[in-house]
């Protein structure tokens, strides 16, 4: 599905990310596995992406500083030969309610979540421009849609990508340029293991499929949206989230 | 000299599909030769590789005819 394709993931050493990059991987693409910390699991990735047949690499950056970034896809188009797909998922959170939050929280947040996208995503409609093609697919929330208590600064930045999404859509739709969002529920992470017994609980009444999701079930579409079958899709936010916002 | 207006017009004509003769050094890229702002980001793009420089985004928004574009790589040689 994705032979010869070229992708850099953000954030693939674990959760979300390291599914969108063993998926895209198991489809025939390329990947650049994006990791701001953590090394260790970032080569695992790798190295069950080269067990399997496929190729890929680790790279070391933090997608809220602008150098680091130019640098990433550099390397990754240098790598490469190319870039065809962008997935923005490198995402923190530092919850709090809005009156104890500290600036640090919100402007860490918003750094990483929402400018890390923009940062990622300028660095790579150059390469995408000249190709006269390219996929860019933003990992949102719900949340930046619904809103949610304790997480002023996330949905923020969440809701900012989703504006941002549909921004560079239309900029560079010219260049056969997709760029479309998907927006996650409650999915079996670690963002989310921290979350009290009792507080998933009350979550599953909310949620009409009534169970949390998988980290694969974002990877499949994410897949998608990165392939041909998704041609004349752009600007669009996808949710997978069981149901939960509609 | 010539040389270099040689070449930017050659990737002026390829890319925006305008006759040479309408790439004159007032000629304006939107107003004159049909380019819209993606077009001339490109065409900024394209000048970099062919004259291996780097143009900073400041620059490149000053660019606006023909003109600016020989003065901007023959001041920067």
């Amino acid at each position: 599905m994705l032979n010869g394709k070229t992708a850099l993931v953000t954030g693939a050493s674990r959760g979300i990310g390291k599914a969108i990059a063993l998926e895209l991987a198991s489809q025939g693409a390329k990947v650049a596995v994006n990791f701001a910390g953590s090394e260790d699991r970032a080569n695992q990735v790798v190295n069950e992406i080269v067990e399997n047949g496929g190729e890929a690499f680790a790279i070391q950056a933090n997608v809220a500083n602008t150098e680091d970034v130019q640098e990433l896809v550099k390397r990754t188009v240098k790598e490469f030969g190319s870039l065809d797909i962008l997935v923005n998922n490198a995402g923190i959170t530092r919850d709090n309610l809005l009156m104890r939050m500290k600036e640090d929280e919100w402007d860490d947040v918003i750094n990483t979540n929402l400018k890390g996208v923009f940062n990622c995503t300028k660095a790579v409609s150059r390469q995408m421009m000249k190709q006269r093609s390219g996929r860019i697919i933003n990992i949102a929330s719900v949340v930046g849609v619904a809103g949610n208590p304790g997480q002023a600064n996330y949905v923020a930045a969440k809701a900012g990508v989703i504006g941002l999404t549909k921004t560079t859509a239309k900029e560079l739709a010219s260049r056969n340029i997709t760029v479309n969002a998907v927006a996650p529920g409650f999915i079996e992470t670690d963002m989310t293991e921290e979350l009290s017994a009792e507080v998933k609980e009350g979550l599953f009444d909310r949620i009409p499929l009534h169970r949390l999701g998988k980290a694969e079930d974002v990877a499949k579409v994410v897949r998608f949206l990165a392939s041909e079958d998704s041609n004349y899709v752009t600007g669009q936010t996808i949710h997978v989230d069981g149901g939960m916002v509609m | 000299m010539a040389d270099t207006l040689d070449r930017v017009k050659k990737i002026i004509v390829d890319r925006l599909g305008v006759d040479e003769s309408e790439v004159t050094p007032e000629a304006s890229f939107k107003e004159d030769l049909g380019a819209d702002s993606l077009d001339v980001v490109e065409l900024v793009m394209e000048l970099e590789d062919e004259f291996d420089m780097e143009i900073s985004d400041e620059d490149a928004e000053k660019i606006a005819t023909v003109g600016d574009v020989i003065n901007y790589i023959n001041n920067h040689k």
